[in-house]
């Protein structure tokens, strides 16, 4: 929901240090996690990711989450889908170019930045978007990333 | 003729050190103050239109721009554009926006155009399809200016695709991006550009300059991060046609800003076509004063015939004459 959505932009420090526990959590129950499957697992954690990250983030489940390198304003919102900064088309509002109605994501997502302790990873470049991964766990894809390294490529 | 087909481009030697065989990156890496110019692309099949365009231009500038649909309206492709200009040995920027092709096509565009003799490739994002003529399209935007202009460079400098794939003959193509120090978030922009730069940009073309101010704000924060001594910046410049274009296009094309006092001047003008013109002058040698600043670059929507003028006027090229192709090419 762009209310909340717009909230969470403006909490971003308070995201960003949820995120912080929330993820070495979900590392350690990594072993659990691959002795179930991850193949099994994958649905219901997607079923929860989609909700909880649909709800404050507008998560649209790209698969690939770089919401923490983007101020908690989630580019998959843009309508351009830009993960590395802003077109030249944004209003002197602020605005989207696209939606007149909607603020510009990276406008936003500027403004999450500057109010989070590590928000200046904005400025690192973004790979592009691996479209293949849509609709799957980003949170999976992290645990695995972090336990098995070398496995990490595998979307399941 | 057999030459002609060799080298489509009319290449120039090596260098070492150039990026592409063009001769917009001998200029500009030369140190001289650079012009590259717009070519307004027809609605036509006719290949004449598109030369007779460029005849005008090619006068005053170092490269010719194609661009590619802007503002999201159909008209001849950029890559059909540069093979005709190239066939006839213009120096062309080719642009590419990321909204009507995914990595796919691109890549294979950019072999395509290095092939017919495109030296220097300008990777952009692409207006929204709904400011175009054809809002029902279905918009691509499956990479961005800064992944093109990335997965350009790998395959220029490492011969290899995005897939990793390898190319036996690689594109050597100058690359560039564009920049809007004019729209917000103005802190970010500097950063922005720093980031494109970092993936690959080593020209800039700028949005639009009707505001010198904050053009300067914006070279400052340039300067700071030394982007300026990484990449040639091009400050994008234009007359106005009357007060009336000005407000239709600060309202219609995104991310065009022109100041309300700029609006009032030539509204105020007898004639506002030659207070338009005089306005493009003046901001081009006040940019010219600015450190950091390469050259201009000049978008004269649907005003061709005036670039030759504004160009002159300024005395840009008081000391030198752009090279333009020999009669006999374009007879040929």
């Amino acid at each position: 929901m762009y209310a909340v959505r717009l909230w969470s932009i403006r909490h971003a420090r308070l995201m960003e240090r949820i995120y912080r526990l929330f993820e070495p959590t979900l590392v350690a129950l990594g072993p659990v996690l691959a002795r179930i499957g991850y193949a099994r697992v994958e649905g219901p954690v997607v079923a929860v990711e989609r909700r909880l990250k649909g709800l404050l983030f507008d998560c649209q489940m790209c698969g690939q989450c770089v919401l923490s390198s983007t101020g908690m304003s989630c580019p998959m919102n843009c309508p351009k889908n830009l993960r590395n900064g802003p077109c030249g088309g944004v209003r002197a509002d602020g605005n989207c170019e696209v939606k007149p109605e909607m603020k510009c994501v990276w406008v936003a997502a500027w403004e999450g930045a500057q109010r989070m302790s590590a928000g200046m990873v904005i400025v690192d470049r973004q790979k592009p978007v691996d479209h293949s991964l849509k609709g799957t766990s980003s949170w999976l894809r992290v645990v695995r990333e972090k336990t098995a390294p070398a496995k990490a490529a595998q979307p399941r | 003729m057999s030459d002609r087909l060799v080298d489509p481009g009319d290449p120039l030697p090596r260098l070492p050190g150039h990026s592409s065989d063009g001769r917009l990156e001998r200029v500009l890496r030369s140190g001289r103050f650079a012009v590259t110019a717009e070519l307004n692309p027809p609605d036509s099949a006719d290949a004449r239109e598109v030369y007779d365009r460029a005849l005008v231009l090619a006068e005053v500038c170092d490269a010719i721009n194609a661009v590619d649909a802007s503002g999201a309206n159909t008209h001849m492709s950029s890559v059909g554009i540069c093979s005709l200009l190239t066939r006839a040995g213009y120096a062309v920027v080719m642009q590419i926006a990321c909204r009507d092709r995914n990595r796919i096509a691109i890549q294979g565009d950019v072999l395509g155009a290095a092939a017919m003799g495109v030296a220097n490739i300008l990777c952009l994002t692409g207006d929204g399809v709904q400011c175009g003529d054809q809002p029902g399209a279905k918009p691509v935007f499956d990479l961005d200016s800064t992944t093109l202009l990335e997965t350009i460079r790998t395959m220029r400098d490492q011969g290899q695709f995005l897939s990793g794939r390898k190319i036996t003959a690689p594109p050597r193509v100058f690359l560039g991006a564009a920049a809007n120090p004019f729209a917000p978030p103005y802190d970010y922009r500097p950063l922005h550009l720093a980031k494109k730069v970092a993936a690959g940009a080593e020209f800039i073309q700028t949005q639009y300059c009707f505001d010198l101010p904050l053009l300067r704000q914006f070279m400052a924060k340039v300067r700071d991060q030394g982007l300026h001594e990484k990449a040639f910046i091009l400050v994008g410049v234009g007359p106005l046609a009357s007060a009336k274009t000005a407000r239709w296009m600060r309202a219609h094309v995104p991310g065009v800003h022109i100041p309300d006092d700029i609006v009032k001047r030539i509204e105020g003008a007898r004639q506002q076509k030659q207070e338009g013109k005089k306005l493009c002058i003046e901001l081009i040698q006040q940019i010219r004063e600015i450190e950091g600043v390469a050259g201009v670059h000049v978008m004269a929507y649907r005003q061709e015939e005036y670039v030759s003028e504004i160009i002159t006027d300024s005395g840009i090229f008081k000391n030198r004459q752009p090279r333009r192709p020999t009669k006999e090419k374009l007879a040929s």
